[in-house]
């Protein structure tokens, strides 16, 4: 991924974002934008509506105000285009329990790009599941099943990465693999928007701190 | 890397719908039990009689096709508006509609083919007359596709709720109430001795509509319930 002169234009960009809940207003009047090779970490505390507008951003909810764009354009006129350059990894995994991890990434991948059974091996070989491929995913601890949901990172080519307490619940191993890999995105011109309350061992990163008083 | 197409997507879809009926089996088999046991306790509960039977084999055959798939289409989205892969099939840049039907299809080959190729043998056992037989089967095969795409639409607006109970029976039942009418007319004029091709023209007509319009609403509706 290459930046493109001709697009001056931030890669996403979010204005005067405004969300309520149930007449609880969780941000008022947000803005920010995401250039290739930045991520963002969401942090703010319970409630604060992180997951919110993780899915805000993603097209998921359309309850809120304000201007999202990609590339310069209002998401609403490119939303399948946008799709398809968005990887969602909500903190609900999209793993099927009843199917192993090769058929969910089978599909999940599928879905948006033309991925052999290889490179899905190789992912889950380097997702430190190389063992697991065959078993149905219920029988796999929670966090091997969020490094399923993670095997995507390595799978999609997508420039814009929204990931939804990634961190959760990985080990130290798992922690610094997704580090490297986020790090690897950026230096590679992906954007990425993550939220979590783990420090990240990630040089210039930005941070958006929701449920600050304004 | 390359983008897919549509169809890779849908064929991929289909196979994973298919897949995971395979892999549970109880859930596929408890409405074809269910259906099995509903039609076997009529000759049971009302009458052994040939007379009586053959008059009421064609209703109770369909009565129970619609339940039974009200049952089996109680998880349709469930599991996956519950383990996330809902939103992920939302994310796809393929057209959602195309997806849904992708499902729609697996669910029917699943569900309601198994319950549609038995159903000639509970129709003997119900005694109904070899005239009935063809009319039975192709009314069953013309219909329950459109059963199960209507239900699909329901389905799709409840995902989201907690405990729906009854609400997907009460919003999906009248929306299938014409085509057990037209069902059990097609038999019954076979039995008569006219002509059931209207009343199954009718149902194709029916099967042609939900098939391009029901996956479009069930699109819909999934954005709706997801967007909550």
């Amino acid at each position: 991924m290459i930046e493109n002169p001709q697009h001056s234009s931030p890669l996403f960009e979010v204005r005067e974002l405004s969300c309520e809940r149930e007449g609880h207003v969780l941000f008022r009047k947000l803005g920010f934008s995401l250039d290739r090779g930045e991520i963002l970490q969401v942090r703010g505390s319970n409630g604060a509506g992180k997951t919110s507008l993780l899915r805000i951003v993603c097209g998921l909810d359309g309850s809120h105000q304000g201007e999202l764009r990609w590339q310069g354009v209002p998401l609403a006129s490119c939303i399948d285009d946008f799709h398809s350059e968005l990887l969602y990894i909500g903190h609900r995994l999209g793993v099927n329990q009843a199917l192993t991890p090769l058929e969910n990434l089978r599909w999940s991948c599928r879905l948006h790009d033309r991925v052999g059974d290889g490179e899905i091996r190789d992912a889950l070989a380097e997702l430190g599941l190389a063992s697991h491929e065959n078993l149905p995913c219920r029988s796999l601890s929670a966090g091997q099943q969020q490094r399923v949901s993670l095997a995507r990172l390595l799978l999609r080519d997508a420039p814009l990465w929204a990931l939804d307490e990634p961190f959760a619940s990985l080990d130290a191993a798992g922690i610094a693999l997704l580090e490297k890999l986020l790090l690897r995105h950026s230096r590679s011109g992906g954007a990425a928007m993550v939220t979590t309350h783990h420090v990240l061992g990630i040089p210039c990163l930005r941070v958006l701190t929701l449920g600050l008083p304004q | 890397m390359s983008r897919v197409s549509a169809a890779a997507a849908f064929c991929a879809t289909l196979k994973r719908d298919l897949l995971i009926s395979i892999k549970r089996r109880n859930e596929v088999l408890n409405p074809f039990m269910f259906f099995l046991i509903v039609v076997s306790l009529f000759p049971l509960g009302i009458s052994p009689e040939g007379a009586m039977l053959r008059q009421i084999a064609a209703g109770v055959i369909w009565i129970a096709v619609l339940l039974a798939s009200m049952l089996s289409m109680d998880s349709l989205y469930r599991s996956d508006y519950e383990d996330g892969s809902l939103e992920q099939l939302l994310l796809s840049s393929q057209p959602l509609y195309l997806l849904v039907f992708a499902k729609n299809i697996a669910h029917w080959l699943v569900s309601g083919l198994p319950v549609i190729v038995v159903s000639p043998l509970l129709a003997y056992m119900l005694s109904l007359p070899a005239a009935g037989y063809p009319a039975l089967v192709l009314s069953l095969l013309l219909g329950v596709p459109v059963v199960g795409m209507v239900g699909s639409i329901a389905v799709a607006l409840t995902v989201g709720l907690g405990s729906r109970g009854l609400i997907l029976a009460v919003i999906a039942v009248p929306m299938s109430v014409p085509v057990l009418i037209f069902g059990t007319l097609a038999v019954q004029n076979s039995l008569a001795g006219a002509s059931p091709v209207g009343y199954l023209a009718l149902l194709g007509a029916m099967l042609a509509a939900a098939a391009s319009l029901a996956p479009v609403a069930t699109a819909a509706a999934l954005r709706i319930a997801l967007h909550g």
